[in-house]
């Protein structure tokens, strides 16, 4: 089997026209896309902000409630109450965008608000006392500082977005979903299973490029990576001896 | 270091996955009544009949109706989830994780031998025998007719003048058709329709159940793939297109066996059910489930004893 499925997947027919690989790869990354930056454009002020003043910490727990809800079954409902006030493609793709932000939101918000709470208290302080205001204490310091918490809600929000959105399928929406639920129908075992690999491939790559991005933005000094971190002191306390010599 | 590794683990965690589904054989149903969990459970002892269901209403329902009229008369029957389309649930059947299913005979043929030209039921059912599998029986066809259809709207049947489906054809890119993801790949759906009509919609969606009609009905779609006995085409003034090419044959109820079950008490049995459903008591019973929201048992049980098969 596992022969057949790798002939699927490089099966240049395969990747063509509007029902291809490609076509179909292109849509699932445009739900996920779309999913996480309307999620992020919510829930990493709202995070931040709940982080930075420490009240209304009691939506982090309602956020994270939500990750209880069923995505497929949330999907059928808010489908079924679009249908009739949307038009065309429209009717299926907003209750899939819809249900796909409900998903992104509460780790993202998580990962905002734990990012900024977390912050060394003394560099806050030190920020405060050279005399900033509460605003630039947050965007200066506390954000700078929150990024890889911050990083790792995106991460964890993407990869549960791109596996998620092959629910899309069940609606009729296309995305990657199509090869599991028109292989299912059709018993089509050796789509499915190409179908299926595709997804994880994708959450791979997708969370490669995220992390690369995570490593050119946070600031060298907050990196988790250890060794990079050590280096970088040897060679400056290297460099400070040579001076000295 | 540690990136590298945890990378090499997802690697052999994906292999040994992949492996574990491959075990020699392409398909997950396999292993029989173990293997996929949404076919009928319960005790299934020796004597026990588990029937199956497509994953649409009027077949959970004529599955539950052939389960009460088996325990009714001290057969022991189980039913489960709805299983798939015809597609998963032969290979269901094939392979023993259930004994009997609601059948068409048309469609059911057409899924055999998709050159298939028969399409009066007597001649329908003669061919259909030749082509079952070895191991598997069908038992009197019932009265009961349930086609698949090219539907539209009242709206769009007027705007285009539609009497036949050969009439939609000449609107083929303006058309979205709505179906089951099935109805792509069968004789008895676009391909046929498309030897026969030349209708090639220009857009396809896949959807379940009752979504199909609500598509229709608002539009996201302007035909649709909907069963005569559906209660939609009465409540929503659907136009069922005329099919003079026949893409749809004569579609009689029918149950479908494993020989190994099919004992003569439960061909009589079955067989006495046959006989007493009429295309207007499904149509009466589907709208009951689609449109009253009842439930599928309490409509068998009610068939049932109704018609003094109890």
């Amino acid at each position: 089997m596992i022969g057949q499925v790798w002939r699927w997947l490089l099966d240049g027919t395969n990747w063509q026209g509007g029902t291809g690989i490609t076509h179909r790869l292109v849509e699932h990354l445009q739900y996920t896309g779309e999913s996480v930056l309307i999620a992020a454009v919510i829930a990493l002020p709202i995070g931040a902000v709940i982080g930075h003043s420490g009240r209304g910490k009691w939506l982090i727990a309602v956020a994270n409630a939500f990750r209880a809800i069923p995505s497929l079954g949330l999907l059928f409902v808010v489908a079924m109450w679009f249908v009739s006030r949307l038009t065309g493609d429209a009717a299926y793709l907003v209750p899939t965008i819809i249900v796909l932000v409900i998903l992104a939101i509460p780790p993202l918000l998580a990962g905002a608000y734990s990012g900024v709470s977390e912050v060394d208290p003394a560099a806050r302080d030190a920020a405060f006392g050279m005399g900033m205001t509460g605003p630039q204490v947050l965007a200066r310091v506390e954000l700078p500082c929150a990024l890889p918490l911050i990083f790792s809600g995106l991460r964890s929000a993407t990869l549960q977005v791109i596996a998620t959105a092959t629910i899309a399928a069940a609606i009729s929406v296309g995305g990657l979903g199509r090869f599991l639920i028109d292989g299912l129908a059709n018993s089509d075992y050796i789509q499915m299973a190409g179908g299926a690999i595709l997804v994880a491939a994708l959450a791979l790559v997708v969370d490669g490029v995220l992390a690369a991005l995570q490593h050119l933005v946070v600031p060298g000094g907050l990196r988790s990576t250890g060794p990079s971190r050590r280096k970088r002191r040897t060679a400056a306390a290297a460099a400070q001896s040579a001076h000295a010599a | 270091m540690k990136r590298t590794l945890s990378v090499a683990a997802l690697g052999i965690a994906a292999a040994l996955t992949l492996s574990a589904c491959g075990g020699g054989s392409d398909n997950p149903l396999s292993k029989g009544s173990s293997a996929a969990g949404n076919v009928p459970t319960g005790s299934a002892g020796a004597g026990t009949i588990r029937v199956g269901a497509a994953n649409f209403p009027e077949s959970e329902l004529i599955a539950a109706i052939y389960a009460e009229a088996l325990k009714a008369k001290g057969v022991k029957a189980t039913t489960g989830d709805p299983i798939g389309a015809r597609e998963v649930y032969l290979k269901a059947l094939q392979q023993g994780s259930i004994d009997l299913v609601p059948e068409y005979a048309y469609s059911l043929l057409t899924f055999y031998d998709s050159s298939a030209t028969q399409t009066a039921p007597d001649a329908v059912r003669a061919a259909l025998v030749k082509k079952l599998p070895a191991g598997e029986m069908i038992l009197d066809a019932a009265p009961a007719q349930d086609s698949n259809t090219v539907t539209v709207t009242k709206a769009t049947a007027d705007k285009w003048g539609l009497k036949t489906i050969g009439d939609l054809a000449k609107h083929s890119s303006e058309v979205t058709f709505a179906a089951p993801s099935e109805f792509q790949g069968r004789e008895q759906g676009l391909k046929g329709l498309k030897r026969k009509y030349n209708l090639v919609p220009k857009n396809f969606r896949a959807l379940q159940g009752t979504a199909i009609a609500q598509a229709l009905k608002n539009n996201q779609a302007q035909a649709a793939n909907i069963f005569t006995t559906d209660p939609s085409i009465k409540a929503d003034g659907f136009v069922v297109l005329q099919d003079p090419k026949h893409v749809f044959g004569s579609d009689n109820v029918i149950p479908l066996i494993s020989k190994s079950k099919a004992s003569k008490q439960v061909q009589t049995i079955l067989n006495a059910v046959q006989a007493k459903l009429t295309t207007p008591k499904l149509a009466a019973m589907d709208k009951q489930v689609q449109v009253d929201h009842k439930d599928v048992s309490s409509v068998a049980e009610q068939f049932i004893s109704s018609n003094g098969l109890s």
